[in-house]
């Protein structure tokens, strides 16, 4: 009777699971990068913010659009009224999952996938994208290179500027997290 | 017996619990979204300037209140065709055309010169822009403030005058540009102008001229808006010529790196002075200019 109710007892602390260990930056980088035979254009947000959930294999990163840098002043101005729309659209984000348990505590290069939904200009999509997690004195590196289409996110370009613009624009993020 | 149905009940109650716990993995992502917020203090107002008030940095004929990016250079190509009520002949004023050259550059993100020529009146123009007050999202800045300064230099020969000397041909100019971006698609500018002329046509003509604009654009798709002006100058200013308002309006078409305006206006000249106290058309009598301009950023 009694170890029944000790068992049960062990099982409701268990079910909650250890304390959350959680990993947080605001100072990550998000590039961009269009290349046409026309036009390169990159732009850089220096403002990316990104929390991981060890417990739970979980990753979250968002960034303000404003915050993206162009080395042309008029090009930021274009990217914020004509594309991104960013008054209507003030975030991009990302939200999902990686594919392997990594230990925190425990120096160690993880290879993985990560799955879970893409928010631009106001447009979700799922996306599943390789990415480099690196584990190296408590402090959490990630890495990972992806393509984009304008055209999933809606993102409207006009005819006139289309030999300007690539269809598919290259993202990459890297991020260093310290524990909360 | 009892006891054991109510441990069994208790241990089946956590086991639905911690199902229900894994299965809101997706809202728990969510929590951690906002969790960020709070981290970042994004709950903290933040006066983020308003941009692109105006497509370019005319309105129509009077400036608005943009000004270029820091070190970008900008060219301009003005021209206003001849009026449209000269008729065929004349290919409705198309074969009569002045043209204003101009070259502008940002020296701050808030601060630019400009450089041109006009032919009409072979008029050389040199003036600054600058942003004192910018409009803020959070209203806390309800206009944006700048101020406009400048001169003309007439290079028109004068043959038979010994009077007339260099400094006749200057011409000075002071406006302030007050402008509130209403909506994303609406914005509406104020123009004081403040204009010193050198030299007048006659002894009533006053030297110091008062007069307003004001001006506006109307956004009607991404790329493409409809403006207007009006300037008004009290009477009893200019006097040994008839002068009228002025009433522009036309569209802004935007791509890449162009902005083309199309302008119909009453007031042929390009210049502060001349469009403000110079106007000596009216739209009644078809004495309607059509022109451009036409800027390209570098």
């Amino acid at each position: 009777m009694k170890k029944i109710i000790a068992a049960a007892v062990l099982l409701s602390t268990c079910s909650y699971g250890a304390f959350a260990q959680k990993y947080f930056t605001n100072k990550g980088v998000t590039t961009f990068f269009s290349s046409t035979p026309v036009e390169d254009i990159k732009a850089t947000n220096k403002q990316t913010s990104a929390l991981i959930n060890t417990n739970e294999n979980s990753l979250v990163c968002v960034m303000e659009n404003t915050k993206f840098v162009f080395p042309k002043s008029l090009m930021q101005e274009h990217f914020n009224e004509n594309y991104m729309e960013s008054d209507k659209y003030p975030k991009s984000s990302f939200t999902g999952t990686y594919n392997k348990k990594i230990d925190p505590n425990v120096d160690g290069d993880y290879n993985v996938t990560v799955s879970g939904k893409l928010s631009i200009h106001g447009t979700l999509k799922d996306v599943s994208v390789p990415a480099t997690i690196k584990v190296k004195n408590g402090q959490i590196t990630g890495h990972a290179v992806f393509k984009v289409k304008t055209k999933d996110y809606n993102i409207k370009i006009p005819t006139i500027v289309v030999s300007k613009i690539a269809e598919e624009i290259q993202v990459t993020i890297d991020f260093t997290a310290t524990k909360m | 017996m009892n006891i054991k149905k109510l441990t069994f009940a208790f241990a089946a109650l956590l086991g639905i619990a911690n199902a229900a716990y894994a299965q809101t993995d997706s809202t728990a992502q969510d929590k951690m979204l906002s969790e960020i917020d709070q981290l970042n203090g994004t709950t903290a107002p933040q006066s983020k300037r308003v941009y692109a008030t105006f497509k370019g940095t005319y309105v129509q004929n009077f400036q608005s209140v943009e000004n270029l990016g820091k070190g970008v250079f900008q060219t301009m190509f003005m021209h206003r065709f001849g009026k449209v009520n000269q008729g065929a002949y004349e290919f409705f004023g198309l074969d009569n055309a002045t043209t204003r050259i101009g070259f502008d550059y940002g020296i701050t993100n808030d601060w630019m010169v400009s450089i041109g020529r006009s032919s009409f009146g072979k008029m050389f123009d040199l003036a600054t822009k600058y942003k004192i007050l910018a409009q803020t999202e959070d209203d806390r800045m309800p206009i944006t403030l700048s101020v406009y300064p400048g001169l003309t230099f007439s290079t028109l020969k004068q043959p038979g005058k010994d009077w007339y000397k260099d400094v006749h041909r200057l011409t000075y100019f002071a406006q302030a540009l007050i402008a509130r971006k209403f909506s994303d698609n609406l914005s509406i500018q104020l123009m004081p102008t403040f204009i010193h002329f050198n030299l007048v046509g006659g002894p009533t003509d006053k030297n110091d001229v008062f007069a307003v604009g004001i001006g506006g654009r109307y956004k009607l798709t991404k790329r493409l808006s409809i403006n207007a002006e009006y300037s008004y100058m009290p009477p009893k200013q200019v006097v040994t010529t008839k002068v009228y308002n002025g009433l522009s309006v036309g569209f802004d078409l935007e791509t890449g790196g162009h902005v083309f305006q199309f302008i119909f206006s009453n007031s042929r000249s390009m210049s502060v002075p001349g469009y403000v106290a110079g106007t000596t058309d009216t739209w009644g009598d078809g004495g309607i200019y059509f022109g451009f301009n036409l800027s390209r950023v570098f």
